[in-house]
């Protein structure tokens, strides 16, 4: 029924559509990319004053004086780097036995999946709520183990200055603990991801030789399992210095450097959460330079976390 | 009901002892197997005769390989599996209470079907199973990764490169090295699933040859799928179909002369 | 001849090797401590719940979600005006981002995914999911609240539509690589133009998938206190325009647990119990939408 020319009309219509729905495609890709570039951009602008004034000394400087329009961030760089790395050591261990635990089968199926489906809302709970708990619950807890700590460590060196009074219950470890709970989900989520991408050829092989669960555990499949757990440390360590909210609701936000981990601190993200809403002029432009440090600095992390799963990928496929 | 077959049998067998290699090495006893509801093997019963290679053929799902990895209790990472009847390695019941599942699985060997070298170098490969056992003597690991290669003829392909990734290896080189690291300690036993199913001509040709190399001094169990192989690897082979052990005999016999009806059409590539 | 029984004694020996204990019981000793360690993150876990159930329960009503915040010192109130600015600015966030998450993942999987362009956009994506959200607050009030004089429901969904951008992408790809293969060879087969393959075979096959993605974003966003501090800002009444601060639940959360009145503490737990909530059943709808494909 229909002739050549007709046909042909219609699909130079379609190709009309084609091409608009491929530019279309094409414009929110190039917009998607031009996002980061926008931020960082924007908040580099939004810093300059700062960077002209203060330079490199805004990284070295420890006193941020807002009354006196001294900025120097030093303490809150110290603040992220440290409740960062507590929160991993904490969760670490954690994240990894509950990985270990939902990729094996000590107990049946259904008991995993509850496990994970908790470790799942861990992750799901806003921000916000972990900083109302840790103000209701961990709070008291680091202040009752902050004054048992400073009495049974003042006469010994080094713990002496990491547990020196008061003891405050807004402090370094405070926000770590519960820091460390939420990273807790990414960890474990990534590390149970690469504990199951290990072929089970491999377990077998190690059952074979006459390997116990264990044996085979940690002599095969963590090693193999490695790179991807070393891209979860990383991302979690990435989440860690950016994480905001609990943080500003439960380290005191104090500009002090300290050694001790019952003492206030502050990071580069509660900093911006507090002092953002009112800040003006000069202070203004180093909150902005401050955010300019924490997108950089995180930026790095997760580019080399990414890297490195990157990496763990292209080793599985060779595997198998 | 597995107690007191072991008892009688093993008592029975204990008179017989002297006869260097015995041909009741694996004897299987009327031996049920079950994945949850199914049963996956009925009633098997067989002696399989030590330092000779037995071969164990006939179409998927036949129950081959299951029964091949009782043997070294290797069904046990498996979910709701069950067994009646008993399987005695040299006398003794291997599901014997006092027979530690670690041990055993030390005194065989085995070898799958895809080659599974870990993550390692070549030297931490083969020594892996002595190191487990806190062997850590560097004296003795060289000679066991020596005496492996050159038992699994990868030594002259391996000896300059002993402590690169074993995932360096080609197809056929990473399947000799798991025979070199099922040997390492000096199994009794080497069962191997359909390994060469994974490699080319060539190296499949090599496995082989190795084959007759080791059964001097390895009982040897093959699955294959293979017919060809078998005949020219194996003295005895074994054709199961359906779960069922339907005829097992001297290699020559079962492909030349077969007694039962279903061996000579699967043989014959009637059927599988 | 008697070489073989000694030998054959050695591997009985061998089978029930002793040393072999000493390692099981290891084995048991460790995977009991696995166990226990993974047990033991449920506990702060069950402690969360448990307290905002029983700190949250107590004032929860009908009213609550109709009545505007307490004063201090006043009882009786609720958050009326945050639900609904939270909901809001979340279908903000949406209408935002969804638009340029999905046309991106259909660029990046669709009509090139090999070229520079598609790498990129992959790679910026992965980035943009790690940028914190403070960071996004920080940038929508450089470029929304400086440029417009003002804190608004529009700043703050314009900063968790930088958040849930990538989790939309990166999510919308996933489900246009579910696709089979086949279904565009045959699409293609049939003489169909790439647009018509899209739209009539990859995209309905994927929607299901990708829905998954934008409630995923819904939970994320909901809970997102951050952006909004000083964007949207607070605000005490009813929202009359998307020009003017609005209330969240999460900054209302926050803004409570600071203060010294106990009443608006107990409003804070109320408020965690219905965000928890939200986030939780949106949450489970992505999964459940997902397990239908």
């Amino acid at each position: 029924m229909e002739t050549p020319a007709i046909q042909q009309g219609g699909i130079k219509e379609f190709r009309k559509g084609t091409d608009f729905f491929r530019i279309l495609c094409w414009v929110a890709s190039a917009a998607t990319v031009a996002t980061l570039a926008w931020i960082l951009v924007e908040i580099t602008r939004q810093a300059w004053p700062a960077i002209e004034k203060f330079g490199f000394g805004f990284v070295t400087g420890a006193r941020w004086l807002p009354n006196r329009e001294v900025f120097g961030v030093l303490p809150f760089l110290v603040g992220t780097a440290t409740s960062s790395l507590i929160a991993l050591v904490f969760a670490l261990p954690l994240g990894l036995a509950v990985a270990i635990f939902l990729s094996e089968d000590f107990l049946p199926l259904p008991v995993r999946q509850v496990v994970r489906f908790t470790v799942e809302m861990l992750a799901a709970i806003p921000s916000v709520v972990y900083g109302l708990w840790g103000i209701f619950v961990v709070i008291p807890l680091v202040q009752q183990f902050g004054s048992w700590a400073m009495v049974a460590c003042k006469d010994i060196p080094v713990l002496k200055e990491i547990f020196a009074g008061p003891a405050y219950g807004n402090s370094l470890l405070t926000a770590s603990l519960v820091l460390a709970l939420m990273i807790l989900p990414t960890i474990t989520a990534i590390s149970r991801t690469a504990l199951v991408a290990v072929p089970g050829t491999l377990r077998e092989g190690a059952y074979a030789l006459g390997s116990t669960r264990w044996e085979a555990i940690l002599g095969v499949i963590l090693p193999t399992a490695a790179p991807g757990i070393v891209a979860a440390t990383i991302l979690a360590l990435g989440r860690a210095m950016g994480e905001t909210m609990a943080i500003a609701m439960l380290i005191g936000n104090s500009s002090r450097l300290s050694w001790s981990l019952l003492s206030p601190a502050g990071t580069l993200a509660g900093l911006l959460a507090n002092q953002f809403g009112e800040a003006e002029g000069l202070q203004m432009n180093s909150l902005m330079l401050a955010a300019l440090l924490l997108v950089i600095l995180t930026l790095f992390v997760n580019m080399a976390g990414e890297a490195v799963l990157r990496y763990t990928e292209k080793q599985t496929a060779g595997i198998r | 009901m597995d107690q007191s077959n072991t008892a009688s049998v093993s008592s029975s067998n204990s008179v017989s002892e002297s006869i260097p290699p015995r041909a009741d090495f694996f004897k299987v006893c009327d031996f049920n197997f079950y994945y949850g509801k199914k049963q996956a093997l009925y009633h098997v019963n067989m002696e399989i005769p030590a330092r000779q290679v037995t071969a164990f053929i006939g179409p998927s799902g036949c129950g081959k390989s299951t029964l091949l990895r009782n043997f070294n209790r290797m069904n046990e990472l498996i979910d709701g599996i069950r067994h009646e009847g008993d399987i005695l390695l040299n006398g003794r019941s291997i599901f014997d209470k006092t027979i530690e599942v670690i041990a055993l699985r030390r005194s065989i060997g085995m070898v799958f079907q895809k080659s599974n070298p870990f993550p390692k170098s070549i030297y931490e490969n083969i020594v892996y199973s002595m190191r487990i056992a806190g062997v850590n003597t560097k004296s003795v690991l060289d000679e066991t990764v020596e005496r492996s290669l050159r038992g699994a003829a990868l030594w002259d392909e391996a000896k300059d490169r002993l402590h690169d990734s074993a995932l360096g290896l080609s197809g056929g080189q990473m399947q000799r090295l798991c025979i070199a690291r099922a040997i390492a300690n000096r199994p009794e036993v080497l069962l191997m699933d359909e390994p060469c199913s994974a490699l080319d001509p060539i190296a499949t040709a090599k496995v082989e040859d190795l084959i007759h190399e080791l059964k001097k001094e390895f009982t040897i169990v093959i699955v294959t799928h293979n017919m060809q192989q078998a005949t020219r690897c194996s003295d005895k082979t074994a054709f199961f179909y359906l779960g069922k052990l339907i005829e097992f005999d001297v290699t020559q016999k079962i492909f030349s002369n077969p007694a039962e009806k279903q061996t000579e059409d699967y043989i014959t590539g009637r059927f599988g | 001849m008697s070489d073989t029984t000694a030998e054959r004694t050695d591997f009985l020996a061998r089978a029930t090797a002793s040393g072999s204990g000493k390692r099981s019981f290891g084995n048991k000793i460790l995977s009991i401590v696995c166990v226990g360690l993974a047990f033991l993150t449920l506990i702060p876990l069950c402690s969360i719940i448990f307290l905002v159930l029983k700190n949250g329960l107590p004032l929860l009503s009908l009213s609550v979600f109709t009545d505007l915040p307490p004063a201090p010192g006043l009882t009786g109130g609720g958050f009326g005006n945050a639900l609904i600015g939270t909901l809001l600015m979340v279908g903000l966030a949406l209408v935002l981002a969804t638009p340029f998450g999905i046309l991106s993942a259909i660029y990046v999987n669709e009509y090139a995914p090999a070229s520079e362009l598609a790498k990129t956009v992959r790679f910026v994506a992965k980035l943009l999911t790690g940028i914190p959200s403070i960071i996004a607050g920080v940038f929508a009030y450089a470029v929304v609240v400086l440029a417009t004089g003002g804190f608004s429901a529009w700043a703050g969904g314009f900063a968790l539509a930088i958040l849930v951008l990538p989790t939309i992408l990166l999510t919308a790809e996933q489900a246009l690589m579910g696709v089979p293969k086949s279904f565009r060879e045959a699409s293609y087969g049939l003489g169909a133009t790439n647009f018509q393959t899209i739209w009539r075979i990859v995209l309905p096959d994927a929607l299901p998938a990708m829905m998954t993605g934008v409630m995923l974003a819904v939970a994320r966003a909901a809970g997102e206190t951050a952006p909004l501090l000083f964007t949207a800002l607070f605000s005490q009444y009813w929202i009359q325009s998307l020009k003017e601060p609005t209330a969240s639940l999460s900054v209302l959360i926050y803004n409570f647990s600071t203060t010294f009145d106990d009443h608006q503490k107990q409003m804070a737990w109320t408020a965690s119990l219905v965000l928890v909530v939200l986030v939780t059943l949106a949450n489970i709808s992505a999964q459940v939408v997902f397990r239908k494909r």
